[in-house]
């Protein structure tokens, strides 16, 4: 190297007021730094929509468990091992013939991590959180889903308290097939209500 | 068929990121992680820190598609650790510039450790 220096490191101001916070926080013994590594990790890498799936298809699968999650979502998700733990409750809202479900957080952010991870940036976004309770429709229709006026849309605001799952219907041809096989047509999108479940014919 | 966008139309969706993780720097992970451990040790409530969180994410000139949520999600978490007497923003300030002179005073590919700010006692 002909051009050398020693100081080629420049924080991201919000990286180093970041920083700044994990060190006042740990020195007051009010966080152990391992313990935000596994927080990142765990909802990086090990929680997703692939929880809220696997709820999906045992809902689609087993019409005991369906009955359960509609009465008790809380509970029926728990008993999968996909626990909260901002101590909110959840509540399954199932798509009908007659009805659609769609989820937002007009407040803030609140979203089922749980069972679908962290959001994703249009959830969070302004345009979302106005446009999906003032014109549902419209909003489908940019996720291109184009719902017929007959069917009924339903907007259901998340708070810090209540979490929202949709179940989407299962796509009429995908009887017999497996729970590993229906939790693998489980989209996210459908679990908050901006996609519908298809299956390639 | 695509059609031109009529003009008064609402403002648009931000696109996804593509990324599989949802977060777009390792600060916001870090951020996020920081809120998530405070509030397991009981600092704050989940619907303290929501309305704490909404509050900044209604701030007039929040981006429309997003891309400081992280941003106002930070700024939120400062404003509870200031109300709850954790820390100021002056001390904040001068730790987070501490880890600024420190990065910059780390030869490039070693970690950054607070303790290679010239300026640390």
């Amino acid at each position: 190297m002909t051009h050398s220096h020693d100081h080629d490191n420049e924080l991201d101001p919000m990286d180093a007021r970041v920083r700044a916070l994990e060190t006042i926080l740990s020195q007051k013994g009010l966080i152990d730094p391992g313990a935000i590594d596994v927080i990142v990790d765990t909802y990086q890498n090990k929680i997703g929509p692939q929880n809220g799936a696997r709820v999906v298809a045992k809902a689609w699968s087993d019409d005991a468990y369906a009955t359960w999650l509609k009465e008790d979502a809380t509970a029926a998700i728990s008993s999968l091992g996909f626990t909260g733990r901002q101590g909110e409750h959840m509540r399954a809202v199932f798509n009908t013939p007659q009805t659609h479900n769609m989820v937002v957080c007009t407040l803030c952010s609140c979203y089922p991590w749980s069972v679908l991870g962290l959001p994703p940036v249009w959830y969070k976004s302004p345009p979302y959180r106005s446009r999906a309770v003032i014109d549902p429709r419209d909003v489908l229709e940019e996720f291109g889903v184009t719902l017929s006026k007959d069917i009924n849309i339903r907007v259901w605001d998340s708070t810090a308290e209540l979490r929202y799952l949709v179940v989407p219907m299962r796509p009429d041809n995908a009887q017999g097939l497996s729970e590993d096989a229906l939790a693998a047509l489980v989209t996210r999108d459908s679990m908050i209500g901006t996609g519908i479940v298809g299956m390639a014919s | 068929m695509s059609q031109p966008e009529p003009e008064d139309k609402q403002p648009k969706l931000p696109l996804e990121i593509g990324a599989p993780t949802p977060f777009s720097q390792p600060w916001q992970a870090h951020a996020f992680a920081l809120v998530v451990a405070l509030h397991e040790k009981g600092l704050f409530t989940w619907s303290e820190w929501a309305d704490a969180l909404s509050g900044s994410l209604k701030r007039p000139d929040v981006a429309a598609d997003g891309s400081d949520y992280y941003n106002c999600w930070l700024s939120a978490l400062e404003g509870l650790i200031n109300s709850k007497d954790i820390a100021g923003t002056g001390e904040i300030d001068d730790v987070a510039a501490s880890w600024a002179r420190a990065a910059h005073a780390t030869p490039h590919g070693m970690p950054i450790l607070l303790n290679n700010d010239p300026l640390a006692s």
